[in-house]
This record gives C-alpha cells, structure tokens and sequence, in this order.
C-alpha cells in the first residue's frame, strides 16, 4: 500500500480536466490551423500533467520514477529524431525512390 | 490492511514498493510502444504524406465523449484507491466497477465509430492514415480490455480482504491508458488538416 500523503481534491482536477477537454474541442471551430495545434496539443499535454501529478501521486513518487520517465522520453527523441530524415529527407545523392523509376519492379523481375 | 501475496508486492529496494516500481517500468516499455507510433505518425503527417487529409473524417463529437469517458473513469478509479485506503471495501469495489462500466462506455462508442468507418470502406488498408488509425486506437483498445479483466479479478480480490495495495497498481495503469488517448484525440480528431 502507498505511502501516508493528503489525498489531492480529486473532483477539483476532474472538473479542471473537462474545462480542458472543452477549450481543446472548441479550438478547431475559430478555424486557425496554427492555433488549432496549439491548443489541442498544448491543453494534451497540461492535461496529461494534471493527470500524471495528481491521479498517478506522480508528485508524490520518488525521484527515480522521475528519473525513469524521464529518461524515457528522452529516449524516444533520440528515436524521433534518429527517424526523422528517413522519413523527412527524400532528396539527395545516396536516396533512391525505386517505386518511381520502377526499379523495384525490375529487381523482383 | 491485508498483505497477502508475493514478496515482491511489498518489499522495497528503491524507496517505492517493488509491485509499483513493476508498474511503472511497464508504463515506461507503454512510452515507447505508443511514442514509437505518435512519433511516426507526426513524421509523415509533417511530410506532407498522401491520405492524412482523412482525418477530417473521423468524428469530433465521439472522441469527445470517449475522453470524457476516460476521464471520468480515471476519477472513479482514484477515489477506489483512496477508500481502500481508508478500509472501505464496498466503496472501493463500487468504485472499480464504475471504472469498469466506462470501459464498457468507451469501447462502444469505439465500436460504434469501427463500424460506420469500415461501412464507408475506410479501412486498415485504405491508406497510411487508416491504418495508424486502427492500429493506435486498436492497442489502445486492448490496453482498455486487459485493465478492465485486471480490474475486475482485483475487485473480488479486495472483497474478500485481500492485495488491496493491487487497487492503487491498476489504477496507475488505468490513468496511462486515459493519458494515451488525452494524445491520440488531438492526434486523430482535432488536427484534421
């Protein structure tokens, strides 16, 4: 069983989460492409805090869960942009797009 | 309160109790299943990729009420955690199956959203948005399945005075699960452009 800590007002984060939940539904409808991806993934990721801290006791947990998390997603940009130019940079000497000369084809022939 | 079962459920190395620690090493192994997918989905949407634009198509109003589901569920399984806490066995059980109805809810209106797409013939194989679609919200599914399963083995579990340290444990994972979809819904539903 956990540790003895004052349970957070859980209710009070619910109801700040779908505040949340309704600003980033009504974001799309001004029509701003670029304020639409600000606040749909910048109220995700306020949201997901509220959720991880208070829900979770993640603000209550050890630092080596911390450090667990976090090196967690450190790693995964390492991946992102490890990945990023395969998928990002189709232009250059050594790429070649073999579905559009049709070598690919030619090969399995 | 009860501390029946394994060893490790309760002993501490760390700090942390080791059955918690196990449960947030899976979360970590979660991180990269589902950042893996987030993060190749964003690379082909940003490179312009053809077949993104059918984000439009999937349904604002269903992933809404899906995440006020979801949230609603991670709040009834909080407070199953904080009466078990206080020795409350039938609030606790109570609560868990609340948490367990909104699993039902979500993988409804999941189901319902399933059907209308492949009825217009949008599916896995479509094209590259179709299937990240199907495959994110498709383990995101199953993840909802098993925490469901776990939780119900864990609510007579805690009836009959036992592992109540099991209901904050499912509960961690519960919450990740709400926390990936709080990132698939902007993902899949709002950026529709």
């Amino acid at each position: 069983m956990s540790e003895a800590y004052a349970h957070p007002n859980y209710v009070k984060i619910w109801i700040w989460l779908l505040v949340l939940l309704g600003l980033s539904v009504s974001g799309p409808m001004l029509e701003i492409p670029t304020l639409t991806i600000i606040t749909a993934f910048g109220i995700a990721v306020v949201k997901a805090f509220l959720v991880a801290a208070n829900f979770m006791h993640l603000k209550f947990e050890k630092k080596i869960i911390w450090f667990l998390l976090i090196m967690c997603f450190c790693m995964l940009g390492v991946f992102f942009f490890g990945v990023a130019p395969d998928i990002m940079m189709t232009e250059g000497d050594q790429w070649i797009d073999c579905i559009a000369d049709k070598s690919c084809v030619e090969q399995r022939l | 309160m009860s501390m029946h079962g394994p060893v490790a459920t309760h002993r501490s190395a760390t700090g942390v109790p080791t059955g918690r620690l196990a449960v947030w090493w899976l979360m970590a192994s979660e991180i990269f299943i589902f950042g893996g997918l987030v993060a190749c989905f964003i690379l082909f949407k940003l490179n312009g990729t053809p077949g993104f634009e059918d984000a439009s198509l999937t349904s604002l109003t269903a992933g809404a009420v899906n995440t006020f589901v979801l949230l609603t569920s991670s709040l009834s399984v909080v407070m199953a955690h904080a009466a078990i806490e206080k020795g409350d066995r039938d609030k606790s059980f109570l609560y868990i199956w609340y948490t367990i109805g909104g699993g039902f809810v979500f993988l409804g209106i999941k189901a319902y959203e399933y059907t209308g797409k492949i009825i217009h013939g949008h599916v896995i194989t479509e094209n590259l948005f179709w299937s990240f679609y199907y495959t994110m919200t498709g383990l995101h599914a199953l993840h909802v399945i098993g925490g469901m399963v776990i939780m119900a083995l864990i609510s007579f579990d805690i009836r009959k005075g036992h592992n109540y340290q099991r209901v904050e444990l499912i509960g961690i994972y519960w919450h990740f699960v709400d926390l990936i979809w709080i990132f698939l819904f902007p993902l899949l539903y709002i950026a529709n452009f």
